[in-house]
């Protein structure tokens, strides 16, 4: 770790004012950021330390949750709301990592925990543009089983590793920042970005913004919800491909429908055609499929990862075969 | 800035980057916790922290300040051995014993979210109570690794010691 002050911030206006100066960090649970401290990916002068920020989970009057910044992944996944009206939120957080991590990791640090591209990490032999801008990319000729087939750009094919962000994508959830300019919400979908000519920055945030926090709207059908995570263990692994759903039926259409992926682009991808394609129409395997198609047409594999995009789409017919049968996915 | 460590107020250390596991091993000679990957994939280093089970290698020693840790050495009395470290000797749940320490304190901390409630990647019913089979375990377990294979002898212990009354 290169030299560093660690600071710990009161409350929100004091965090941001700590955080506004460059050089700064914010700090939640650190089970990302100490590793990358370690590494030397992240070289920060100041840490603040925002983990002791509130954490509460209140409900709101239309029946949604809003989840401050700095409550721990498991504080999250055993709420009894997430758990009864969101199962796909609280399944997705416990596919994540190890218990011991979820324990530390907060809901903040979670959407900002930065990718595991190896060559990212590879402070010594890599070249890495997210790392060093300029640099280039040794993934994109790499060993790139892990990598994004959708909306990778030449300087960047990594992935957003987050299995949490991909079932609040598929919730339409709201990111509630404050910073230097003031206090503002964005839409989950405008929280990360795609890498393009600037994969070292992974969201839209601003020196010093400070996710406060996470509003999840209410969704009438959310309570037929599930994750699903295709990894190479069992357990405590990536994804290489993620599905989060949820699923309306009216007979037997598809009156409404949630869909985003994960382990498959720079940020949690939902699946807008997928979804559209299949509104209205009859809940078959076929069906299924022909959209998770629709949604991959424009994939680019790489050497290692031409599995996913076929990988994808058979896991969401599972899944939405799953929830389209009552059974729990 | 100071910390509880096994019941004993501990001063954090003057440099911020000193980990948790770092402050434990070298400053204060709690050398039962035991650094495996140093960077948050094995499980070796699992402590407690106001009964929560952490990573002490991914953990800045001053972000735990006026918390309390509890370690391997102060699961028990000096005198005696806690009984799921008994059971880990009559299990087998262990060869070389590097994993060991992580393993009970994670087992301990996993006990007490199973407790309560918290459900895990393979709980069918999220809103069920947590029965503790032997799936559950495996999958509650999964962040510690045991490089020498003694998984069955670990959950076995574990089972006998925190779940003696659940189904298999």
């Amino acid at each position: 770790m290169t030299p560093l002050t660690y600071l710990r911030a009161a409350d929100a206006p004091e965090a941001v004012r700590l955080g506004a100066a460059a050089g700064a960090a914010f700090l939640g649970g650190g089970t990302n950021l100490v590793d990358l401290l370690r590494e030397t990916v992240a070289r920060p002068e100041t840490l603040v330390d925002v983990s002791a920020l509130p954490a509460t989970i209140e409900e709101t009057e239309g029946g949604g949750l809003l989840i401050g910044a700095a409550v721990r992944n498991t504080a999250l996944a055993e709420h009894r709301v997430v758990r009864t009206r969101y199962p796909m939120l609280a399944r997705a957080i416990l596919a994540g990592a190890s218990a011991q991590i979820r324990n530390m990791a907060t809901v903040g640090g979670n959407l900002l925990q930065r990718t595991r591209c190896t060559y990212f990490y590879d402070t010594d032999g890599s070249r890495c543009n997210k790392r060093l801008p300029g640099s280039g990319c040794d993934a994109r000729e790499g060993f790139n089983r892990i990598h994004a087939v959708l909306g990778a750009s030449e300087a960047c094919v990594a992935t957003h590793p987050s299995d949490m962000c991909v079932a609040l994508a598929a919730l339409d959830a709201v990111v509630h920042v404050t910073g230097p300019a003031g206090p503002r919400s964005i839409a989950f979908g405008d929280l990360h970005r795609l890498p393009g000519d600037a994969p070292d920055r992974d969201t839209t945030l601003a020196q010093g913004d400070l996710i406060q926090v996470v509003e999840l709207p209410p969704l009438a059908f959310g309570a037929t919800s599930t994750y699903r995570k295709v990894r190479d263990r069992a357990s405590y692994a990536f994804a290489l491909v993620s599905v989060a759903a949820a699923l309306k039926l009216e007979g037997d259409r598809v009156s409404d429908v949630r869909i985003a992926f994960g382990g498959v682009a720079h940020k949690p991808w939902r699946a807008l055609k997928a979804e559209a394609a299949l509104r209205g129409a009859r809940a078959t395997q076929q069906a299924f499929l022909d959209a998770a198609a629709l949604e991959f047409q424009d994939a680019e594999p790489l050497r290692d990862n031409a599995f996913k995009p076929a990988l994808a789409g058979r896991t969401l017919a599972a899944v939405l075969q799953a929830l389209a049968t009552g059974e729990a996915a | 800035m100071s910390l509880i460590v096994n019941g004993a107020k501990v001063s954090a250390p003057a440099d911020a980057r000193t980990s948790l596991l770092d402050l434990l091993r070298e400053d204060l000679h709690l050398t039962g916790t035991k650094k495996g990957c140093n960077q948050g994939a094995c499980g070796a280093c699992t402590v407690l922290v106001d009964g929560e089970r952490v990573l002490a290698c991914l953990t800045l020693a001053v972000q735990v300040d006026g918390r309390e840790v509890t370690t391997i050495e102060g699961l028990a009395g000096a005198d005696a051995l806690h009984p799921l470290q008994v059971a880990f000797i009559e299990h087998d749940g262990f060869q070389c014993g590097y994993c060991t320490p992580g393993q009970i304190c994670s087992a301990m901390g996993m006990a007490a979210e199973a407790g309560r409630g918290v459900p895990s990647h393979v709980t069918a019913d999220l809103a069920a109570e947590v029965t503790l089979t032997r799936e559950e375990i495996q999958e509650r377990m999964s962040g510690n690794l045991c490089r020498c294979g003694a998984h069955n002898g670990i959950i076995d212990a574990i089972r006998a010691t925190l779940a003696a009354e659940t189904p298999a």
